[in-house]
Parts: C-alpha cells; structure tokens; sequence
C-alpha cells in the first residue's frame, strides 16, 4: 500500500439543515460546511417567508397597514402592532389617555410572556427535553385565551388602534388576567424545575453560543440576546414609551453570555412582566373606563354608537376609512422592547396617507444574523442549540 | 444641540449638509463619501459612542434627484440616544457607497437587503449577494419602479 492511499481524505462536506426541518421555527435553510461534526461555516439561507410587507405598505392606508403588523412576529403579533402605533402617534405628534397606555402595556407583557413560553417549549423540545412543551403551553393558551376575549383571535388580536384601542376591556377579562398573574409565578418554578438544574440541559447549553457584551453591541444584538451577555440596557427602563417608568421591575443580566445565560433571562423577564401586568391590574381601577382614544377626529375613528346614529360620525369614519390618516410630512423612528428585541419601524411621509416608506427593524434579522460567528468550531447539534436561543421567528426575519 | 451633530460639524465640516430636528429626533444628512470615517468617528468617540447599529434603510426617492439614499439609525448606551444619518448617492444609475461592516459586524445584513432590495452596491462589503430575494432574481423589489404585483 503506497502512502497516497493511506492518506485522510480532507474535503469538507455541505450539510442543509432545512428549509423543512422542524428545530428551524419555520422555514429556515442553514447551509453548513462540516469537517465531521465539526462546523466549519454557517451560511443561512432566508427569504422563504418573504412577503414583502414594507412594499406593501406603500400602497395602502395606514390603517391597512395594521393586519400586516401582526404577522411579522406572529407570536408576540400585537407587540409589533404597538411598536406600528407608537411610531404612528409619533409622526402625528399625539398622546393617548393613560388608561390607553397602561391597557397597551398589560397586552404588551402579556404577549411577552406567551412569546416567551413558546420559545422555552420549543427550545427545550429541540434539545431533547419533552416535557416543558406541555407545561409552556398550557399557561400560553391562558394568554391566547385572553386574546380571544378582547378581540375575537387568538393569535392576531389587532386590538390596538393607531391613537387608542378598539374597544375598551370585556367583562371577564380582569378577572382572568387576574387569575394569571396570581398563579403564574408558581408555574415558572415547574419549568425550573424542570431544566435549571437538569444535568442534560446544562451541558446542551452551557458555554454554547458565546457571545461577550462587545460581540453582542457590534453584532447589532438587543432583548434578552443582548442582556444574557451582560448589556444592561432594557429600552422599557432606558428610554421609556407608554408609561414604562410607572412600573417596577427588574432588568435581569447573564454573565457569561451562552446559551444558558440567555435561558435564564428569559425566564426571570417571563416573572418580571408577570410583575408589570399585576401592577397594571392594580392601577387600571383608577383610570376611567371608555378613555381610550386620543380625541382628535382626524386620527382616531369614532365609537360604533356614533357610526350607526349620527351623520357626523358616519361621515367621520367614511372620511378615515377610504381616504386614510394624512400625517405631516417627515419621518420617525419608533422602536420598542419586543420579546426578541428591538423592534423597530421608521416611517417617512410625504404627507399622503401612505406611507412613503415603512422600514421595519426586525430583532429576528438581527440575531440570526451572528449565526455564522456562534456556530464557527462547533459541533453540528449546537447549532439546533443555537437556533433555539436565538428565539427567531421568520416571519420577522423575512417580513 | 445633539452630540453627534456637534461632533460632525467639529471634525467633518464639509460633510454634513444639513440637520433636522423633528419630534425629538436628531437627522444628520451627511454626503456620502466619507460615510465609513464618519461612522467610525461617531462610534469611537467618547462624547457620542454610537457602537450600537440600529438599522440601514434604503431608500428610493423617485422621482427626486439624487434619487437613492441610504439611512442609518444608531444608539448610544453610554447616552441612551440615538441619531440617524442620511446620505444621498449621486449616481441615480448605479447608486453605491462605501460599506461599513468594518465598522459594525451587523451592517453586514443590513446592507445585503438594501442592495437586495434596492440595487444599492456597498463597495469594500464582504459578502455582497442577495439576501431575501432567490440568487436568480432580476430587478430590485423596493425600488418606486418596480410594480407591486407581477404582470
């Protein structure tokens, strides 16, 4: 046998991981060259999901713009729905009555804890552990149960309005969330105590997907992604929108910035919301019912009981139905504190009722966009590991 | 006045064209030839330090002249305030500027959906292809021309 024979064969092999792979969240390509199991490159491959949404909203109202909003991050659908509004609100230079902003909240956080919920099952189900799935989704129906009582859909509750809500709460739905918040604190220990300390889990996620403060900044990280490598920045707390700086709660910080660290922020962001809900409950008795609609006629559609009794209120809703909000010409950025991130939209106006453009800034894109530095030397299961902690949602990748 | 547009009109008096202020927000049109050293500048200076990237927008102002443009949202954390930097391309056929990935890692995809989307080239980027749209795609789908449906 001559040496070049017994000699290793050294070529690298191309392994796809989706499109149609269930650990992608939706369809997700990673085309990743492996030397073994060894990942020598991550090349991810987006777009599948691509509907072209900021096209789209240059061709219509901005009240047609609103369905949209809620299919880019379908699992926290109604918090893009409030980044939209407050960027709306913005441009038009409008406040809307406290009892507005603390209700947006409540959704808010509530939505925060179901996107939440949904990635610790999803990203514990990749990684072999079963069982928290059942558990985060039986307190996630409890959300998606109280979005069908203010507005019908569970997923989609378009709720929000640009300058108020489209109703005031349902009966019943205090006392729901109520219920909730009372009892879910306890229900977060059941999912500590199901991987915290559970050995398989912490040797699946720790010193995975490393990412130090530095890296994270430069990679353009925010959210819990940012937070699990030590950024304490928090855009509720650090430049507050709808009444944040009324509550109390507590930015929580990783340490060493793996895949575990980001796991545990993301569950004490899950017992800190619950906390701002409680607080918003606490309070929401002040605050007049009915009070939820900026009054300017221009802006904000006039109640139903007008619609259907008085002319003026007909023509009214006509007038902002077919022809649309016409705000001042100029252009905003409005970003909010989304599960995944920063979620962000600039808008530019010509003064029309559409938009001149409508940029979204998608904390998804941003995130899956490090892939190629987190997966760089490791083995081919992390990188089911490090799908899952990235918490994407293509829709919101691909808009 | 903000921060970053002092420093601007410190270091790059020739660069910046103009300064709006609207709704509390700070926009700073810069000309586009010096845009890596202007960010590098806003990022690494003490008085700004901008290391944070928001987002890129690209833009197409038809029928305007130049008709391309190119947005930049940064944050400061030191601060907790943010810019954004506008520059305006002049060749409305072959719009392109400098890239700054070497600035900040995550421009990278930023800037491949902007060329994507918007056919801008971004000269010195690393990896400059299509990024939502399939290789194969002809035309840029954001651009005011391009029909929003098929025919």
């Amino acid at each position: 046998m001559n040496s070049a024979e017994t000699m290793k064969r050294t070529e690298t092999m191309l392994l796809n991981l989706g499109p149609s792979h269930p650990s992608t969240h939706g369809v997700l390509r990673v085309l990743l060259e492996l030397d073994g199991e060894l990942i020598l490159r991550a090349d991810p491959d987006i777009g599948y999901l691509h509907r072209g949404i900021e096209k789209m909203c240059e061709y219509r109202t901005y009240h047609r713009c609103m369905p949209l909003m809620n299919r880019l991050d379908y699992l926290a659908g109604e918090v893009n729905l409030f980044g939209f509004c407050l960027a709306m609100e913005k441009l038009l230079g409008i406040e809307v009555p406290k009892r507005v902003q603390y209700i947006r909240v409540m959704i808010a956080e509530l939505t925060r804890i179901a996107s939440h919920l949904f990635w610790l099952g999803t990203h514990g189900h990749d990684l072999g552990a079963m069982t928290p799935l059942f558990y985060a989704f039986r307190e996630r129906e409890k959300i998606m149960d109280m979005c069908e009582m203010i507005s019908g859909a569970r997923m989609f509750p378009l709720y929000l309005r640009i300058g108020g809500l489209a109703a005031d709460l349902p009966e019943g739905f205090i006392p729901a969330a109520w219920e909730f918040v009372k009892s879910f604190p306890e229900k977060c220990q059941d999912y500590h105590n199901l991987l915290t300390k559970n050995q398989i889990w912490i040797e699946r996620t720790q010193g995975v997907g490393v990412m130090s403060a530095d890296e994270a900044l430069d990679w353009g990280w925010s959210g819990p992604m940012a937070r699990g490598s030590g950024v304490n920045w928090d855009l509720r707390r650090d430049n507050p929108y709808s009444s944040y700086e009324d509550f109390d709660f507590v930015v929580p910080l990783g340490k060493n910035g793996d895949t575990y660290d980001r796991y545990l922020v993301r569950m004490e962001e899950m017992i800190q919301a619950n906390r701002i809900v409680r607080q918003v409950l606490e309070r929401l008795p002040d605050l007049p019912p009915g009070d939820i609609q900026a009054k300017d006629p221009r802006i904000s559609l006039p109640s139903k009981d007008a619609v259907y009794n008085d002319i003026a209120g007909l023509i009214n809703h006509f007038k902002l139905i077919q022809e649309g909000i016409k705000p001042p010409v100029g252009e905003v950025y409005q970003c909010i504190e989304a599960p995944k991130g920063e979620m962000g939209f600039y808008i530019v106006s010509d003064g029309s009722p559409q938009a001149f453009r409508l940029k979204i800034r998608g904390p998804s894109f941003v995130n899956l966009s490090a892939m190629d530095k987190l997966a760089r030397g490791r083995l081919l299961a992390d990188s089911i590991a490090l799908i899952g902690t990235m918490d994407i949602v293509l829709a919101d990748v691909d808009r | 006045m903000n921060q970053a547009a002092e420093l601007l009109q410190e270091k790059f008096p020739e660069e910046v064209v103009e300064v709006v202020e609207f709704r509390g927000e700070t926009q700073i049109t810069v000309k586009p030839g010096r845009i890596k050293d202007i960010c590098k500048a806003l990022r690494d200076d003490n008085r700004t330090s901008f290391r944070y990237l928001s987002m890129i927008a690209g833009m197409d102002y038809l029928p305007q002249s130049p008709r391309f443009g190119v947005v930049y949202n940064l944050y400061s954390h030191k601060n907790k305030n943010r810019v954004t930097l506008k520059a305006l391309l002049a060749d409305d056929a072959a719009p392109a500027i400098d890239s700054v990935a070497p600035v900040w890692s995550t421009a990278n995809w930023h800037e491949r959906e902007a060329y994507d989307m918007m056919g801008i080239r971004f000269r010195g980027h690393p990896d400059l292809r299509r990024i939502l749209m399939p290789n194969d795609w002809v035309g840029h789908p954001q651009r005011k021309d391009y029909p929003l449906r098929g025919k």
